[in-house]
C-alpha cells in the first residue's frame, strides 16, 4: 500500500507542486489537500509547502494557521500525525504553536535564494530517519523571513533534549538563533524546516538529490507502523 | 462605531535588525543623536460597538489571537476619540 | 454633473483640456471629426491615453512594420506580432508564449513599485494568452554603479523585482545589470516573461459573440496611475532624482492578488469558460474595452458603474483610466457566468459582470465598430473602438544621421595605450572581471528565487535560462536577453544586429534551437532627428537581422523618451531570443566541468575593440566601430553547438561577448570551480586574442579522447576551431603570460557589488 503524504495548498502556496514531485520521487502517493477543506482525505502524513500564503500578510503563516484544513493537522498532529513544515510550513507551524519560537525578517533585510549546506543533526525524528547523525547535506534555501528567534529557556530545551534537526553549516544565510535551520517537536513527529529539500531531489534542477531523504524517511516510518 | 488603535511591537529582548538598519539610515542622514530605533506595526480598527468596554475587550482578543504573534510580540490597545 | 454625449452634443463650443492630456491639436480635431462632435470628458480621456506614444506606437509603427514585412517563414509561429504576446510551437503540443516590455519611467520615479508593476504587467500579458506564466528574466541598467542615485534605484528595483516575482512563484533565470553614465536619470528596467500552453488552449483578446458577457475580475479599481500613460511615459526628467509630484501616477502592485489571479483564471481557462480575454496594463479599462471590441464583433456595452471601486467618488474619466493592477476582462457566454463566478469565488476573487458584446450593422463596421459606455444611465462614451485602439496617430518622424556620428566613428580605439606585459596583461583581466559590468551580479541574483515550481536547468549565470516543460519527454525551453547601447550608439543597425546575434548565440550556446525573437527597444526622444535617425537603423538592422538568422519576431515593445533634458540614453535595443530543447537533460552549462579537458576556441577573433568593455573600462574611451556582423557565421556556431550537445560531445559551452575570451575563461573558471592552462594562438597579438569582442565565438570543452568528434563536428559546420588547451589546476592560467589563482580572481569578480550595495 503506497502510503498518502497530503500537501496543503493555501492561498498563496508556492511550493505545493513541487512538495508533490518529491513525494512521488521518493515513492510516495502525494494527495492535495484544499486550505477551506477540513477533511484531510485519510493521510498518512501532510506537508505544508513553501511560499507566501495570504502573500506573507500580517505575518507569514499567521493567517493561514486558522484555515479549516489546519484544524484538522493540528489536532492530528498532536496525534502522532507526522507533519513536515518546510519554509512558509514552518512559520506555520510555529504560529500554530506546534513548534516553539518564531521565523523573523532575515538579518540582513534581504531575500536570500542560494544552495546551503546543513547538517542533521536529529535522525531519529519521522522526517529525518534516513539521514545518518551528523550527515552534511545540501538543499536550496530562499526566503526573507527566515531567522529563528526563541526566548532562551526554549533555546536550551531544543538544545538540550536534541531537538535541533538540521543546522546551517558554514554561513549562516539569515541570523538564525544558533544556525537552526530545522527543529522537532517532543514526540518527533512535527518537523519544521526552512530550506527546501523538495528543490533538491535531482541533480539536474537542483544542487544534488539530498532533500529525498525527508521524504524517504516518513515513508520508511510508515512502513514500518 | 468606536475607531481602536493596536499597536503591536516586538519583545523589548527580541533583536530587531530593521530597527538597527533604520537608526543607520538616520544617522547617514545626520540624525546622530539616535540612541535606538525599533519598528512596530499599527492596527486601526473601526468597531461596530460603542467605546466601552464590550468593544474594547474584544479588540483585545483579536489582538491576542491574531494581530500580535505572543511568542515574539507585545501590545498596546486603545481607543480613538 | 457628468458630460454625456447628449451633453456634448449640445455644447460643441465648450474648451476642453487636451493639450494637457497630451493630445495634439490635428489629435483633437480628428477626434471631433471621427465623432462628428465634441468629445466627452471621458471620450476624451480615452482617447489620449490610447493616442498617447506608449499605447499606440505613434512615432514607431512605420518602422515596426519592417518585423512584419521582412519576416522570415517560420513553421513555429502559432501567434505573431499584434497580439498580447507571440506564441511559437515547441513541439509534442506544446507552445511557448513570450514577451519583453518596459517599465523605465516608473522604476526612476519610485524603484520598488515600477519594477514590480512592470513584473506584473507583463506576467498578466502572458496569462492572458491562456498560458501559465513559468519564468521571468530581467535585464536592467542603471547609471554608474558608484552614483548616488544608483544606491537609490537599483536596490529598490531588485527588491521590486524579486518581491513581486518570488511571491507569484515564478523563477528569475536570466537578465543583465549594466551601468553606464548615459541611464543615470533614465534607468532601464525591462522584464521578460515565458508561459507555456498546450497548443489548442491558446487564448485570443477577442470580443466576439453578440450577447456573450463582459466580466471584470480581479482588483478593484481605484486612482492608481490615473494618466500615468500619457502623462508620465511622455514626460523627460529635468531634474536627476525624480520629481516628487509625479508619485501619485505609480501603480502599486500586489503579488499575492495576482497569485491568486493566475492560478483562478487558469481554472477559467480549464474549464472552458473563457471566450476571450484581456489583461488591464496601460490605459485600463480604455484599452482593454476598445481592443476587445475592435478585435471581435465591433461593437462593446458597457455599464461602467458596476466596475467594483477601491474608492467610492471616482468619476467615470477616473474608472476608464485607472492602471490599478492585478484586473483582467473576460469574455463569457451568458450561460458560463454562474461558474465563471464560483470559480472565482473559490480564489476570493472579485469578478463583476460589467457589459456585454452588441451586435453591429454593416455602416457601423466600416467605421470601426460601436463602443457604448454608460455611467448610471447616462451615455458618457459612444465611440468606434477601431478609432481608439488602432487608428492612432502615425507619425513620420524627421530622422537625421547626427552630425558627430562621422567624428565618433573616425574615433577609433586603435590609439590607445594597450597592455602588452604579463604584468599589464593580468592586471588588465583582473581590472575587467572586477569592473561593474562584468563582475558577478550574485549579489543581486541571489535576491531572486530560481528553484520555483522545480523545473529550472540553467539559471544566470549561465547564458541562457533555462526550464523543463515536459517531465516525461524532457523538452525544454531555452531564452536568453542581450543589449549594447555602446555599441548602438556607434553604429545602432550593427549593434542592433550584435544584440540580436548575442542572444541568438547565447541560446543555442546551452544546446537549443532558437526559434523566435522578442524585443524592447528602448531610446531617447524620438522628437529629436538623431535619437529618430538611431532608431530607424536599429529596427531596420534588426528587421533584417531576424530575417538572415531565420528566426520571426512575435512582439514587444519601445519605450522612448529615455531622457533628461537634452541628453539621451545610449540607444538600447534589447532582444530576447527563445529556443527549444528535445532533452533539457543534453543542456551544456558554461562552468569548466573536468580535469584534463581539451578547451577549444570555435570562431574567428579580430582586432576590434571599438565600444569595447575595456576601451569604456580602462580609458573611458567610446568611438569606432563596433565588431563585424556575421549572421551566416552566427549560424553555423549556433548549427555546432546545438548539435554537439545533442550528441552529448559538449562538457561546457560558452559564448563570448563583453571582456571577449579572458572574461570567458573567467566565467567559465569560477562557474566550474576549477582552473585552467591555454596558450593564446601564435598569430595573434596576446591583447587581441585575450580582449577582443568579435562575434560569433565561443569556447567549448570536451574529455580529451573526444576531441576529434568535436574537430569533425566543426568542419562540417564550417567552423574555425582551434585547440587553447586544458582544465584543470587551481588557477586561471596564460601559459608564458600570467596565472591568476581561482581564490585571487572570486575576490576580485565578487567583491565589486556588495561593496557598492550591501548594508
Amino acid at each position: 500500500m503506497t502510503a498518502r503524504i497530503g500537501v496543503v495548498t493555501f492561498p498563496g502556496s508556492l511550493d505545493d507542486g513541487d512538495a508533490a514531485r518529491a513525494i512521488r520521487y521518493a515513492g510516495g502517493e502525494p494527495v492535495a489537500l484544499w486550505h477551506r477543506d477540513p477533511d484531510d482525505g485519510r493521510v498518512d502524513a501532510v506537508v505544508l509547502p513553501g511560499g507566501f500564503s495570504y502573500g506573507d500578510y500580517l505575518r507569514c503563516g499567521a493567517i493561514a494557521r486558522f484555515s479549516p484544513v489546519m484544524e484538522t493537522v493540528i489536532d492530528r498532529a498532536r496525534g502522532g500525525l507526522p507533519v513536515l513544515g518546510i519554509c512558509n510550513g514552518f512559520q506555520v507551524l510555529c504560529e500554530s504553536h506546534l513548534l516553539p519560537g518564531a521565523l523573523t525578517r532575515n538579518d540582513h533585510q534581504h531575500f536570500v535564494c542560494r544552495d546551503q549546506r546543513l547538517r542533521i543533526e536529529n535522525a531519529a525524528s519521522a522526517w529525518t530517519s534516513a539521514y545518518e547523525l551528523g550527515e552534511e547535506i545540501v538543499i536550496p534555501i530562499k526566503n526573507g523571513e527566515g531567522r529563528y528567534v526563541a526566548e532562551s529557556e526554549t533555546l536550551a530545551r531544543l538544545e538540550g533534549d536534541g531537538l535541533v534537526v538540521a543546522r546551517y553549516s558554514g554561513d549562516n544565510p539569515n541570523g538564525s538563533a544558533n544556525d537552526i535551520a530545522g527543529i522537532a517537536n517532543e514526540a518527533g513527529n512535527v518537523v519544521g524546516l526552512m530550506p527546501h529539500p523538495e528543490h533538491a531531489v535531482d541533480p539536474l534542477t537542483g544542487p544534488s538529490a539530498d532533500g529525498l531523504g525527508f521524504f524517504a524517511s516518513v515513508l520508511k516510518r510508515l512502513a514500518v507502523l | 462605531m468606536a475607531r481602536v488603535v493596536v499597536d503591536v511591537m516586538l519583545k523589548p529582548e527580541i533583536v530587531d535588525p530593521q530597527g538597527q538598519a533604520i537608526q543607520r539610515a538616520l544617522g547617514r542622514l545626520g540624525f546622530d543623536r539616535v540612541q535606538s530605533v525599533r519598528q512596530g506595526k499599527r492596527f486601526e480598527i473601526e468597531v461596530d460597538a460603542d467605546l466601552d468596554d464590550p468593544g474594547l475587550v474584544q479588540v483585545k482578543e483579536m489582538a491576542e489571537r491574531l494581530l500580535a504573534n505572543a511568542v515574539i510580540e507585545d501590545f498596546e490597545v486603545r481607543s480613538l476619540p | 454633473m457628468i458630460d454625456t454625449v447628449a451633453h456634448a452634443g449640445e455644447t460643441p463650443d465648450l474648451v476642453q483640456p487636451f493639450a494637457d492630456l497630451g493630445l495634439a491639436d490635428d489629435e483633437y480635431a480628428r477626434i471631433r471629426k471621427i465623432l462628428g462632435r465634441r468629445p466627452t470628458g471621458c471620450e476624451l480621456a480615452m482617447y489620449s491615453v490610447m493616442w498617447s506614444e506608449h499605447c499606440s506606437y505613434k512615432s514607431s509603427k512605420v518602422h515596426l512594420r519592417q518585423f512584419a514585412t521582412m519576416a522570415p517563414a517560420s513553421d513555429a509561429l502559432l501567434v505573431g506580432i499584434g497580439e498580447n504576446a507571440g506564441v511559437v510551437d515547441i513541439g509534442d503540443g506544446y507552445a511557448a508564449t513570450f514577451k519583453i516590455e518596459s517599465h523605465n519611467h516608473p522604476s526612476f520615479v519610485e524603484p520598488y513599485q515600477g519594477a514590480a508593476t512592470g513584473v506584473g504587467g507583463i506576467v498578466r500579458d502572458i496569462l492572458s494568452m491562456g498560458a501559465r506564466p513559468v519564468a521571468i528574466l530581467d535585464p536592467l541598467r542603471f547609471g554608474p554603479a558608484d552614483a548616488a542615485d544608483t544606491r537609490r534605484v537599483l536596490p529598490g528595483v531588485v527588491a521590486g523585482i524579486g518581491g513581486y516575482g518570488n511571491c507569484l512563484g515564478l523563477p528569475t533565470i536570466g537578465g543583465e545589470v549594466v551601468f553606464d553614465p548615459s541611464y543615470s536619470g533614465n534607468p532601464l528596467v525591462n522584464a521578460l516573461c515565458v508561459g507555456v500552453l498546450r497548443k489548442d488552449a491558446i487564448k485570443l483578446a477577442r470580443a466576439t459573440g453578440p450577447g456573450n458577457k463582459v466580466i471584470l475580475y480581479g482588483a478593484k479599481t481605484g486612482r492608481d496611475g490615473i494618466g500615468g500613460v500619457s502623462v508620465l511615459a511622455s514626460a523627460t526628467f529635468n531634474n536627476a532624482t525624480g520629481d516628487a509630484t509625479k508619485k501619485p501616477t505609480v501603480q502599486v502592485g500586489d503579488p499575492f492578488l495576482e497569485k491568486v489571479l493566475i492560478e483562478c483564471s487558469l481554472e477559467l481557462f480549464e474549464r472552458g469558460l473563457v471566450v476571450g480575454i484581456q489583461d488591464l496594463g496601460g490605459a485600463g479599462l480604455s484599452c482593454a474595452t476598445t481592443e476587445l471590441a475592435s478585435a471581435g464583433s465591433g461593437g462593446m456595452h458597457i455599464e461602467l458603474d458596476r466596475v467594483p471601486l477601491r474608492a467610492a467618488s471616482m468619476q467615470p474619466a477616473e474608472v476608464l483610466t485607472s492602471e490599478s493592477q492585478e484586473r483582467m476582462c473576460a469574455i463569457v457566454a451568458p450561460g458560463d457566468v454562474e461558474e465563471f463566478c464560483t470559480v472565482c469565488e473559490k480564489w476570493d476573487v472579485d469578478a463583476a459582470v460589467i457589459g456585454e458584446v452588441t451586435e453591429v450593422g454593416p455602416e457601423e463596421a466600416a467605421r470601426g465598430g460601436r463602443l457604448v459606455v454608460t455611467w448610471h444611465g447616462e451615455v458618457v462614451v459612444d465611440v468606434p473602438p477601431r478609432t481608439v485602439a488602432h487608428e492612432g496617430p502615425v507619425y513620420e518622424r524627421p530622422y537625421a544621421r547626427p552630425a558627430i556620428q562621422d567624428l565618433l566613428e573616425a574615433d577609433v580605439p586603435d590609439r590607445l595605450p594597450r597592455p602588452s606585459t604579463a604584468a599589464e596583461l593580468r592586471s588588465t583581466l583582473l581590472e575587467l572581471a572586477a569592473s561593474p559590468n562584468l563582475c558577478s551580479k550574485e549579489w543581486v541574483t541571489a535576491q531572486y528565487d530560481r528553484y520555483v515550481r522545480g523545473n529550472t536547468v540553467l539559471a544566470q549565470p549561465e547564458d541562457a535560462g533555462v526550464f523543463r516543460v515536459d517531465e516525461s519527454t524532457g523538452l525544454g525551453v531555452a531564452v536568453a536577453t542581450d543589449g549594447n547601447g555602446r555599441y548602438t550608439r556607434l553604429d545602432p543597425f550593427t549593434g542592433a544586429q550584435l544584440a540580436l546575434a548575442e542572444a541568438y548565440r547565447n541560446v543555442a550556446v546551452s544546446g537549443a534551437r532558437p526559434i523566435a525573437v522578442t524585443n524592447c527597444l528602448n531610446f531617447g526622444s524620438p522628437e529629436d532627428p538623431e535619437v529618430m535617425w538611431q532608431f530607424a537603423e536599429a529596427v531596420r538592422g534588426l528587421a533584417a537581422g531576424c530575417r538572415d538568422l531565420r528566426v520571426p519576431v512575435t512582439g514587444g515593445n519601445v519605450s522612448f523618451y529615455n531622457q533628461t533634458g537634452e541628453a539621451a540614453i545610449l540607444p538600447t535595443p534589447v532582444v530576447g531570443v527563445l529556443g527549444v530543447l528535445d532533452d533539457v537533460s543534453k543542456r551544456t552549462p558554461i562552468g569548466f566541468r573536468g580535469d584534463g579537458h581539451a578547451i577549444y576556441l570555435l570562431g574567428e577573433t579580430l582586432d576590434e575593440f571599438g565600444g569595447s568593455e575595456w576601451a569604456h573600462t580602462v580609458h573611458g574611451h567610446l568611438g569606432g566601430q563596433p565588431p563585424r556582423v556575421n549572421l551566416a557565421a552566427e549560424r553555423a556556431l549556433a548549427g555546432l553547438l546545438i548539435d554537439a550537445s545533442r550528441d552529448g560531445l559538449l562538457a561546457s559551452a560558452h559564448d563570448l561577448s563583453d571582456g571577449g575570451l579572458a572574461q570567458a575563461l573567467v566565467e567559465s573558471c569560477l562557474r566550474g570551480g576549477i582552473g585552467c592552462r591555454i596558450a593564446l594562438p601564435g598569430d595573434l597579438d596576446p591583447f587581441v586574442a585575450l580582449f577582443s569582442e568579435s562575434a560569433a565565438r565561443a569556447i567549448v570543452t570536451v574529455p580529451a579522447d573526444q576531441v576529434q568528434r568535436l574537430v569533425d563536428h566543426s568542419v562540417r559546420h564550417g567552423v574555425a576551431a582551434a585547440r587553447l588547451g586544458e582544465v584543470g589546476g587551481p588557477a586561471l592560467a596564460v601559459v608564458g603570460h600570467f596565472a591568476v589563482p581561482l581564490d585571487e580572481l572570486r575576490a576580485a569578480h565578487e567583491a565589486t557589488l556588495p561593496a557598492l550595495f550591501a548594508g
